[in-house]
């Protein structure tokens, strides 16, 4: 007998989870690699099994579809057909030739020290996104945290990051923040989107489409009514306050044209403010293998294909989308794997159901995009003292100066100038913003490694013939 | 009502971790971020330039804000490293190497 085809997922998110149970499921035998202790990603993050959680789904949404997810993974990995490598955290994938294996490099364990390869006929990379802020003064004040963050804390670690929170920036993102922070027992003083969420409604073809996302509005609204959140929608930071901690912020109302109203600022005094722009998708581990981008997304084809032979994408990686559309795409890259592995070609009939699932949830997307986008002008608000590279802290000055008297047009030459993006996160932080300062495309950085790797394991590594 | 409740969480027992110096409860399976800021912590490092406080920012590994010596080891993100019995942790100046 013939061993079966291996296929690497890297990340157990509900793309990653989606993708590893159709290829399972289809002959497959898969290795799904992750840097968290449990499955789940960012979506459905787990508590700790030590904190002995009997109700986890109450900080959870769509809990049903993670039960299914999870049961399915256990039944997999205990057949066999699924290897979960938990807490490994993948910093490179190579492959010598296009008909060659995969080889995929991962650090294991927390302290991130030693060195772990899996090698694969194929890859699918379902390795999420990351939250965008954009600068403000106050922003590194301790207290000021991104939105995912709060919630990551909250449902990892069922810790508060405060007793009085203010929620702010703009994308749907906001409201699950809120309404979860509050029933955890925070008080939230206010929930400020910039955007105006009613321009949503005006979208009527995108939204009539989605009767399931309606509903999930509605609730968000009732719940923030049950916990007497205030929302000022049109509204934006404009500065956070403290001395050595966040104590209050100042938020004032924007208006059409994103210009702030004068006479509009009002103090809101808190201890934690949540404050988040929208997303941006992880795409270094792409990259290295040489994946074509989209604007900052992995580029797919309508199998969930890279443009490199035996690479597949899915999630928020090939585009923001939310949890229900990487679920249709994970699916569907794992359904055609699968075929490719075995030598034939998908019939996508077969995964129609997905495939409406997926054009539905892309539309919706789109249209979320264009209404939760940041408002015009933040990036002229930002004062010329403010850290806006958080890790070298570089100034909002310094780089308009590299923009400006220097000349630099794009964020590699700021870099250079100024140190903007070259500390410990590689960018991931500042980028958007240094982008927005100094009037340059946001380029996907290229990262050759993923994150920080001790010089031993790469001295460990084997050498090439 | 608090997250703990609201999971319905029984966690194992409190144990014991330093903070510069001082003694701090921890739950087993928290981070040491979440040890921190369960205790009313929430600034853990200077940062190199300017020496202002930073703790948590993005929470899930990616920013590196949350840098913290824990053990005599410096640059472990507190969002990720999990809390273990004893563990000595300080605020990291700088780079965390004395250095500067």
């Amino acid at each position: 007998m013939t061993e079966p085809p291996r296929l690497t997922v890297v990340g157990a998110g509900p793309a990653g989870l989606a993708g590893a149970l159709a290829a399972a499921a289809r002959g497959v035998r898969v290795t799904l690699v992750d840097a968290a202790e449990q499955a789940g990603g960012q979506f459905y993050r787990q508590p700790a099994p030590a904190l002995g959680a009997r109700r986890p789904q109450a900080l959870h949404h769509q809990w049903r579809t993670w039960e299914r997810l999870r049961d399915a993974l256990a039944r997999h990995r205990a057949a066999g057909r699924i290897t979960h490598l938990t807490d490994h955290h993948v910093w490179c994938l190579e492959r010598e030739s296009d008909a060659g294996p995969v080889t995929v490099h991962a650090l294991r364990g927390p302290a991130q020290e030693v060195g772990v390869t899996v090698r694969a006929d194929a890859v699918l990379l379902a390795t999420g996104g990351y939250e965008r802020v954009l600068p403000f003064p106050g922003w590194t004040l301790p207290g000021v945290v991104t939105a995912g963050g709060a919630q990551a804390m909250l449902k990892g670690g069922l810790v508060l990051p405060g007793r009085t929170v203010v929620v702010a920036g703009t994308g749907p993102l906001l409201l699950p923040v809120a309404t979860g922070l509050a029933a955890a027992g925070a008080r939230v003083a206010a929930l400020v989107e910039s955007a105006d969420p009613a321009a949503l409604l005006r979208r009527a073809p995108a939204l009539a489409a989605q009767p399931g996302k309606l509903a999930e509005g509605a609730g968000y609204a009732a719940r923030l009514l049950r916990h007497g959140v205030r929302t000022l929608a049109r509204h934006t930071v404009v500065a956070a306050h403290g001395t050595g901690r966040l104590e209050a912020v100042t938020v004032a109302a924007l208006d059409r044209d994103g210009r702030l109203r004068p006479g509009s600022a009002r103090r809101i005094p808190c201890d934690t403010l949540a404050v988040g722009h929208g997303m941006l998708p992880h795409t270094d581990l792409a990259e290295t293998l040489g994946c074509t981008l989209s604007g900052t997304a992995v580029r797919v084809d309508a199998e969930q294909r890279t443009d490199v032979p035996g690479v597949w994408a899915a999630g928020e990686a090939t585009g923001v989308g939310g949890a229900a559309l990487a679920l249709a795409e994970g699916h569907i890259a794992g359904r055609s794997a699968a075929a490719r592995l075995h030598g034939t070609t998908p019939d996508p009939g077969r995964w129609a159901a997905a495939d409406r699932a997926r054009t539905r949830l892309r539309e919706f997307a789109t249209a979320l995009d264009d209404v939760y986008a940041p408002p015009a002008g933040w990036a002229d608000r930002v004062p010329d003292g403010t850290v806006v590279c958080r890790c070298e802290e570089v100034t909002a000055g310094q780089v308009r100066d590299a923009a400006g008297t220097l000349g630099a047009g794009d964020l590699r030459t700021v870099k250079l100038l100024t140190r903007a993006g070259m500390g410990w996160c590689q960018g991931r932080m500042c980028g958007p913003a240094v982008a927005g300062l100094a009037g340059c495309p946001l380029t996907a950085g290229r990262r050759p490694f993923a994150r920080p790797v001790p010089l031993g394991v790469l001295a460990a590594l084997p050498e090439k013939e | 009502m608090n997250p703990l409740k609201s999971a319905r969480a029984r966690p194992g027992e409190t144990c014991t971790v330093s903070f510069d110096g001082r003694p701090l409860p921890a739950l087993p399976g928290q981070t040491v971020a979440a040890a921190l800021w369960a205790a009313g912590v929430t600034a853990w490092r200077s940062t190199r330039g300017t020496g202002e406080p930073r703790g948590v920012f993005c929470g899930i590994g990616v920013c590196f804000d949350c840098l913290v010596t824990v053990n005599g080891r410096p640059n472990q993100r507190a969002c990720l490293v999990p809390v273990r019995p004893g563990d000595v942790i300080r605020t990291q100046e700088g780079t965390g190497h004395g250095d500067d």
